[in-house]
């Protein structure tokens, strides 16, 4: 191919999925360790909560940090959805004829469920910005204005519970392969004990991100935060 | 052995295909794959039937000729091409389902027989090296590490069969082409044109309208020659290292 990009290639664009990917992978562990502050009361958590929106001042105006980090997730967003979506219709029509009969060898579950796992989580995170960012959505009918209210107002509904632990399934599963797959789209595995370590880590990163998030709403349905 | 055959039959590449079935008996355990196959065209043969239109060449698993969907899996059961398939690997009685690879890179040509070009053009965009003819160089002139040699060795057993892109659920022929910039890569000679070895040959493949890898490892389960998932990640590595040279 005369004149070829390597920018133009379909290996530049999982690097834009390996990137983007990493960066929500930080966002949600930092998510999680103030999601865990919860356990420490109401006080704590609220603080924390107005906390996050005064680093930085007076160097930064009032929230100025969070919108930082807020342009940078959306950018990672679109560049994540821009790339899976490009990637997927690729796939799609290198194989315009299925097979009568498919097995599944040597792929992991949480490999093949990628895409439409993809698709759960965005769902999903449209819903939770509603529910806790950008609506306030407090299905009991309490204040919004106390994010430690709210917090407990919705987990103590047993179905958006179970939303947000389906969610967080959906979630680790997508790490567990995600993970691995970014450091190998990144050149980082190229020996058999080197993609090993990948992905043990993926794995216990995504049981820990799993476990981590769900331990919140299920210690409020236990009663064990409570207003 | 008895055993009920459905095959993927189409006359030729623009032709609506559909599975048939055959009935095979007297199938003994011992035969190659192909082998049985032969058999069965001898049967069509007598019937007055076309018979069945499958590759093969060296039937002893060097050439990358014999690619077959066997029930759902590439080359079949076992990690081998299917010319080295027997059918002790199956079960009297049992039902096999046999398909061409598919892939719209590998167009079928007809019945199960598909058109491999878009990995001769693969290679021909950058799987080479430029060197200049002439009497055999000194074989220790240019030293090469022993590991380096055992692993490019190792990676460039790729016959070229295409079972990579016949078991990726995307199409993508990214094992095939981490092989050989693997194998290449790794060796004095491959250093010149190494980025734009791997520019122009991940362009030429996404040009003939394979998949981009998600590293399932679908491929690498299927691989007759156990390439390791490790050449994508070579491969990877390679694409990066050249965008930041600026190709």
């Amino acid at each position: 191919m005369k004149g070829a990009r390597a920018s133009r290639t379909t290996i530049a664009l999982k690097l834009g999925m390996a990137v983007s990917g990493i960066l929500f992978l930080g966002f949600v562990l930092a998510h999680m360790y103030g999601n865990l502050k919860a356990f420490a009361g109401h006080d704590a958590f609220n603080e924390y909560a107005e906390h996050l929106r005064e680093i930085g001042e007076p160097m930064l105006p009032h929230e100025g940090l969070l919108w930082i980090l807020r342009v940078g997730l959306i950018a990672a967003l679109v560049v994540h959805v821009y790339c899976a979506v490009v990637l997927w219709r690729r796939a799609a029509r290198a194989r315009g004829t299925h097979y009568v009969m498919k097995k599944h060898t040597g792929a992991t579950r949480a490999s093949l469920m990628m895409r439409w796992g993809g698709v759960t989580i965005l769902l999903f995170l449209i819903w939770h910005l509603l529910n806790f960012t950008i609506g306030k959505v407090n299905v009991q009918g309490g204040a919004t204005n106390d994010p430690y209210n709210l917090l407990v107002d919705t987990f103590d509904v047993w179905w958006l519970t179970l939303i947000y632990i389906v969610a967080m399934l959906a979630l680790g599963a997508h790490l567990h392969h995600g993970i691995w797959s970014a450091a190998q789209t990144l050149g980082w595995t190229g020996t058999a004990a080197k993609r090993q370590r990948a992905k043990t880590v993926g794995f216990v990163i995504a049981l820990i991100v799993t476990v981590g998030f769900s331990l919140v709403p299920l210690a409020v349905l236990a009663g064990i935060i409570t207003k | 052995m008895k055993l009920t055959l459905k095959i993927w039959r189409q006359s030729g590449p623009t032709a609506e295909g559909a599975i048939h079935t055959y009935q095979l008996d007297d199938v003994s355990p011992d035969m190659s794959f192909l082998e049985m196959l032969d058999v069965l065209n001898e049967q069509l043969n007598d019937q007055g039937e076309e018979p069945v239109a499958f590759d093969s060449d060296c039937r002893e698993g060097i050439c990358g000729m014999c690619g077959l969907m066997i029930n759902g899996e590439a080359h079949g059961p076992e990690v081998t091409t299917t010319c080295q398939l027997h059918m002790r690997s199956f079960t009297d009685g049992e039902t096999i389902t046999i398909e061409p690879w598919r892939s719209d890179a590998f167009p079928v040509v007809k019945d199960l027989v598909v058109d491999r070009g878009a990995f001769d053009r693969i290679i021909q965009a950058g799987g080479y090296v430029s060197v200049n003819t002439g009497s055999a160089p000194e074989a220790h002139s240019v030293p090469v590490p022993k590991d380096d040699a055992d692993r490019a060795f190792n990676v460039a057993t790729c016959i070229g069969c295409g079972a990579c892109v016949a078991a990726c659920p995307n199409g993508s022929a990214s094992l095939f082409m981490g092989a050989k910039v693997t194998h290449l890569g790794l060796l004095p000679q491959g250093q010149p044109e190494r980025d734009e070895r791997v520019v122009n040959m991940v362009a030429q493949h996404d040009h003939e309208g394979f998949g981009g890898c998600t590293n399932i490892g679908a491929c690498t389960a299927a691989c007759p020659k156990e390439i390791p998932l490790d050449v994508i990640s070579q491969l990877n590595k390679d694409l990066r290292t050249a965008i930041k040279h600026g190709h």
